[in-house]
C-alpha cells in the first residue's frame, strides 16, 4: 500500500514534469503562457506616466565594477579598424521613416546636448549593476531627422555578431524612445566608453533590461511594424531564443 | 451549501467552496512559479544585499545548481522559465487576493485563523507543541489548533504578500511606477534576496503540510479539501 502511493507519488512527479515540459513545447498552450507576459505589457503601460522615470542613484551607490555581458570585442576587421581609428569613421545613420537621413559621428554626438544618469542597469538573468551613463538624448535625434508620422518603433542595428552568426539588433516603441532617459550613451562613469560595453555608442532604455541596451549602434531604423525586420520579433533574443519584446519585468 | 461547522455522520463541513477552490488553484500556481522560481535562479545562482549585485560583487549566498527534476522546464530554458513564472503569477496574485476578501468577508478569518488570546498563551502553545510531537493533531470542534493558525498566517500574510511586493520590486518598469518598493526592501538585489527567503519559507511549509497531511490521515484530509466534509475521529457516526 505504501509503496504502491510512494510510486504513486513519484509517477505523478515525474509526470508533472515531463508534462510541463511537454506543455511549455506546445505552440497553442506557450501561447497562453505569453499571456502573463502580454499582461504585463499593458498593466505596466497602463501604470506607468509616459515620462515616469526610473530610479536614479548617487556616485557612492556605482558598482565598483560593472559586469561586462554579451559581446566583449565585436569580431571583425571593419570593427577593429574602428577601435584603432578610435571611431574617428563610425557613422550612427538614422534612417527608416525620417524625412531627413543623419549620419552623426561620436564627436558630433558628443557635442549635442547631454544627459548623464546614475541608473541600475539589471539582467535578464537577474543580476544589477550602477552606473553613470552621459548620452545625446535620443528624442535629439529623432527631432532632428524629422520622424514621420507612419513612424511607430526604432530598430537599432548593431556592430556585434552573437554566437549564430547573426548581428545583435533591437527595438523600442516611441513611448521609450521618447522618455527623457533614452539615451545615446558615449561614457560611463566618466571615461568613454568601453569596447566591452559598446564603444563608441551604446542605447540606455533605462525602464527595461539589459538585453534591450543595444550596444555598438550603428544604425537606428524608424519603421511602421516590426514584423518586417530580420525574424519579426523586434530583436536578436526576441527572434531565436523566445525572450520578450517588452522588457520591463 | 452547509455552512462550516455543520456536523452529518460524523463528519464536520470544514471547507467551503471558495476555500477549496482557491487552495487547488494556489497549489498548482505556486508550484509551477517555485519550479519554474529555481531555473530563473540557475540563472544566476547568487545572493546579494542592496541596490547593485552581480558577478565582482560579495553574494552572501551561493545557491547550488538545481537539478532538471526540480525545474520547469526541465532544462535550462530561461525565457520559457519567465513565461511559466509571470503567466502563473497572475493565477497566483488575484487568486490570493480574491481568496482574501472572501475570506474577510465570509468570516473565515475571524472565525477559523484568527488566535485568540487563550491560544497565544504561552502554557497553551506549549501543550500545543506537546500534542504534536506525539502526532496528535485533534482539535476539539474540528477547527485548527494555534501552531496551525500562527503557520496559515505567516503564510497567509507574511509570505505570499511579501513574494508579491518583492516580485514587482524586481521589476525596472514597476520601478518606475512604485519607486517606494526599493526602498522599502533596501535595494532591488535585496528584494531579491527576501523573494528567495520567502519562497523557501513556502517550500518548506509544503513539505511539512503534506508530511501532516500523511500523519493525520491523508484519506480525510484530502477529502475534505475536495468535498468540504471532514471526519471527526473517535465520534459514532
Amino acid at each position: 500500500m505504501i509503496l504502491t502511493r510512494r510510486n504513486l507519488i513519484v509517477t505523478a512527479g515525474a509526470g508533472l514534469v515531463a508534462g510541463c515540459d511537454r506543455l511549455g513545447e506546445n505552440p497553442a498552450f506557450r501561447e497562453v503562457l505569453r499571456l502573463g507576459e502580454k499582461g504585463n505589457f499593458a498593466i505596466q503601460r497602463s501604470l506607468q506616466q509616459r515620462s515616469a522615470l526610473a530610479p536614479v542613484f548617487d556616485r557612492t551607490q556605482i558598482s565598483p565594477i560593472f559586469r561586462v555581458n554579451g559581446t566583449h570585442v565585436p569580431a571583425g576587421a571593419a570593427y577593429a579598424q574602428h577601435t584603432a581609428e578610435k571611431f574617428v569613421n563610425w557613422r550612427l545613420r538614422v534612417e527608416g521613416l525620417v524625412a531627413r537621413p543623419l549620419a552623426v559621428s561620436p564627436a558630433q554626438l558628443q557635442q549635442m546636448p547631454k544627459r548623464t544618469q546614475i541608473t541600475r542597469h539589471d539582467c535578464v538573468e537577474g543580476w544589477s549593476a550602477i552606473g553613470e551613463w552621459t548620452g545625446a538624448p535620443l528624442k535629439l535625434l529623432l527631432d532632428a531627422a524629422g520622424l514621420k508620422p507612419q513612424a511607430r518603433y526604432l530598430v537599432f542595428h548593431c556592430a556585434d555578431r552573437m554566437g549564430t552568426g547573426e548581428m545583435y539588433y533591437e527595438s523600442i516603441d516611441l513611448i521609450d524612445a521618447l522618455h527623457p532617459q533614452t539615451i545615446l550613451a558615449w561614457a560611463l562613469n566618466g571615461q568613454a566608453l568601453s569596447v566591452g560595453h559598446g564603444a563608441p555608442v551604446r542605447l540606455r532604455v533605462e525602464r527595461q533590461l539589459g538585453y534591450k541596451q543595444a550596444k555598438y549602434v550603428e544604425r537606428i531604423e524608424a519603421v511602421a511594424d516590426l514584423s518586417t525586420v530580420r525574424g519579426g520579433k523586434g530583436g536578436y533574443w526576441e527572434d531565436g531564443h523566445g525572450y520578450q519584446w517588452y522588457a520591463g519585468i | 451549501m452547509p455552512s462550516p461547522g455543520t456536523e452529518r455522520d460524523g463528519k464536520i463541513f470544514r471547507h467551503r467552496l471558495s476555500t477549496r477552490l482557491w487552495h487547488w488553484i494556489n497549489a498548482v500556481a505556486v508550484i509551477v512559479m517555485l519550479m519554474s522560481g529555481l531555473t530563473i535562479s540557475n540563472a544566476h545562482p547568487r545572493l546579494y544585499w542592496g541596490h547593485y549585485g552581480a558577478n565582482f560583487d560579495a553574494a552572501w549566498l551561493t545557491l547550488p545548481r538545481f537539478p532538471g527534476w526540480a525545474t520547469i522546464p526541465t532544462g535550462y530554458n530561461l525565457a520559457l522559465a519567465r513565461e511559466w513564472h509571470f503567466a502563473f503569477a497572475w493565477v497566483f496574485a488575484f487568486g490570493l487576493l480574491f481568496f482574501m476578501l472572501r475570506a474577510l468577508m465570509n468570516g473565515h478569518f475571524k472565525r477559523d485563523i484568527a488566535l485568540g488570546a487563550k491560544e497565544v498563551a504561552p502554557s497553551h502553545l506549549w501543550e500545543d507543541v506537546k500534542s504534536h510531537l506525539r502526532f496528535n493533531f485533534e482539535t476539539p470542534g474540528g477547527g485548527y489548533n494555534p501552531l496551525q493558525k500562527i503557520t496559515y498566517s505567516l503564510v497567509l500574510f507574511v509570505l505570499l504578500p511579501l513574494l508579491i511586493l518583492t516580485g514587482l520590486t524586481m521589476s525596472p518598469g514597476m520601478n518606475a511606477v512604485l519607486p517606494w518598493l526599493i526602498d522599502l526592501f533596501g535595494g532591488r538585489q535585496s528584494a531579491r534576496s527576501i523573494h528567495f527567503i520567502c519562497a523557501s519559507g513556502i517550500a518548506l511549509f509544503i513539505v511539512v503540510h503534506l508530511l501532516l497531511v500523511v500523519l493525520a490521515g491523508p484519506i480525510n484530509e484530502v477529502r475534505s479539501m475536495i468535498t468540504g466534509w471532514f471526519r471527526v475521529k473517535g465520534e459514532p457516526s
